[in-house]
Order: structure tokens, then C-alpha cells, then sequence
């Protein structure tokens, strides 16, 4: 194998992992906020190797010869701007819509936006 | 002028978009500008508000800034994937004013806040503060009535500012 299949296999690894991190971190975390700690970071990370192993296997055959293969490298370059930038913002909305709705935060040992709100 | 840059970046868009490796035909530039011309019609009071972001200098400090924010965003993540394994957590929500002034820059550093360690943007006010779910909050910072923005973002804010003022 050449050493930038090695590279692909560590990106999809890493790219797994994390994803899989972010669904247990799911089940363990207590409520909507530390849920929203997993689902946001441990996923926006893993989908971010996991495009830039599509990218680099676009651009390493757009380099062997098969030009159509840019056009791949490309497209998951859009995606993954997309995900950067809108899963955070998912995230705030949901966080918000949460505690504009009285969800408090498990075992929170301060909370200053509740204050504001009285 | 809105609308120009509306269409140029429309453009630019599609252009990238149909990219296949050899150059592009006639008939696919010339749909190209006719499509981004009508999205520039649609969309010119939406998508740009000012021309901050037509100043190279601020694309350089975007780009200096993307290794800086990778790394805390991969502290983020092994310290997330701790918590998971674990279970060691103590949780709040916090005020911070990080004083920037414009709604872009506002959001850049929610943005950041809400992808590196330990950190999560829940709301803002009118005065632009922010209120952070913290993951694992330190106590000493309950005893300061202003928040110190240190021990939670960084220097997110200073590069906000750079970005986006």
C-alpha cells in the first residue's frame, strides 16, 4: 500500500471514532446542554476528517490521471464548509429553543441566565 | 453594489461548483452568469450586508486563524470524549461580555465558542453578552461578578475583533 492509502485509513479511523464518541456520549451525558456538548463538537470533528479523506482521495486520483475525480474533491470541500458552519449554529437554536422553554440544566451549579431573566 | 457582490460571489460559486478537472465550456459559463445574475436580483438585500469581508487583509487573518481554532477544536474533542468515558462533569451557565461590536464578529466567536473545549453558546442579549453552558466550571470564576472571558474562549475574542470589525 502507499503511504496515502495509510493517510485515507487514518483520516476514516479518526473520522469514526469521534462520530461513534458523539452517539455514546449521547446515551451517558444527563441533559439537553451536555448532549448538545457531544452531538455538536464530537460530530462537526468526525465529519471533518471524514471529508477531508474523501478530498484527499479526490485530489490523489485527479493527480494519477482521472481529471472527473477534482469535481469530487470539490463538492466535499462545499460540505464540509456547509457542516462547519451550520452545525454550531444548529446547535445554539436548539440550546436556546431549550432554555426559553424552562429546560434547566442538570446539576448546574450556576446559571446567570436565569437570573437575567427574573 | 450589493448587488455586484451578490452576483461575483454567486459566480465564484458556480464556477467552483462545475469544475470537472478540464476547462469550462462556453455554454456552462454563459448559464452560469445568466443563473448568478438572477440570484443577485433575489438575494442582494439578504446575503451582503457591508464589505468588510472585501478587504484581503481580514481573508489573511481568517486563514491565520483556521490553524489556531483546529487545534483547540481537537483539545475539544479528546476533552469531550474524557467527559463521555468518565462522567466527570459540573455544569452552568455562564454570563461573559466579550465587548465586540459588530453582529459578524458576534457570531464568529459564538461559532468558535460553541465547537472548542468544553463550551457552548446558549444566548445572547441586546449589550451583545453571551451566555455559555460551561461543561466543567471552575469555581474560582463564580466569585467575579463581571466574568473573565480568559478561562473560556481564549483569545477568541481578539480574533473576532480582527475578522470582523
Amino acid at each position: 500500500m502507499e503511504w496515502i492509502e495509510w493517510l485515507l485509513y487514518i483520516f476514516l479511523g479518526i473520522g469514526v471514532a469521534f462520530n461513534f464518541l458523539a452517539s455514546i456520549g449521547l446515551l451517558r451525558f444527563p441533559d439537553v446542554y451536555t448532549r448538545l456538548h457531544a452531538g455538536t463538537k464530537c460530530t462537526t470533528f468526525g465529519s471533518i476528517f471524514l471529508s477531508l479523506a474523501v478530498i484527499i482521495y479526490g485530489l490523489w486520483k485527479y493527480y494519477d490521471g482521472e481529471k472527473y475525480m477534482l469535481t469530487l474533491s470539490i463538492h466535499a470541500f462545499f460540505a464540509l464548509i456547509a457542516i462547519i458552519l451550520t452545525n454550531p449554529t444548529g446547535a445554539h437554536a436548539i440550546a436556546r429553543a431549550a432554555h426559553r422553554s424552562g429546560v434547566k440544566p442538570a446539576r448546574a451549579v450556576v446559571d446567570d441566565l436565569e437570573e437575567e431573566r427574573k | 453594489m450589493a448587488f455586484i457582490a451578490t452576483t461575483v460571489f454567486c459566480f465564484i460559486v458556480w464556477l467552483l461548483l462545475t469544475a470537472s478537472g478540464s476547462p469550462w465550456g462556453t455554454d456552462e459559463i454563459l448559464a452560469g452568469a445568466i443563473f448568478s445574475v438572477i440570484g443577485g436580483i433575489i438575494a442582494r438585500k439578504i446575503l451582503i450586508k457591508d464589505f468588510k469581508l472585501a478587504n484581503p487583509k481580514r481573508w489573511a487573518m481568517l486563514l491565520a486563524y483556521i490553524p489556531r481554532f483546529f487545534y483547540e477544536m481537537a483539545k475539544a474533542n479528546v476533552d469531550v470524549a474524557y467527559r463521555v468515558i468518565t462522567g466527570k462533569i459540573n455544569p452552568g451557565i455562564v454570563k461573559i461580555s466579550p465587548g465586540l461590536k459588530s453582529d459578524l464578529s458576534l457570531t464568529i466567536l459564538a461559532n468558535s465558542i460553541t465547537l472548542t473545549p468544553g463550551t457552548l453558546s446558549v444566548d445572547t442579549d441586546e449589550e451583545r453578552n453571551l451566555y455559555v453552558h460551561w461543561i466543567n466550571v471552575d469555581e474560582k470564576i463564580l466569585e467575579e461578578m463581571p466574568r473573565p472571558c480568559e478561562p473560556i474562549c481564549a483569545s477568541f475574542p481578539k480574533w473576532a475583533r480582527r475578522i470582523g470589525e
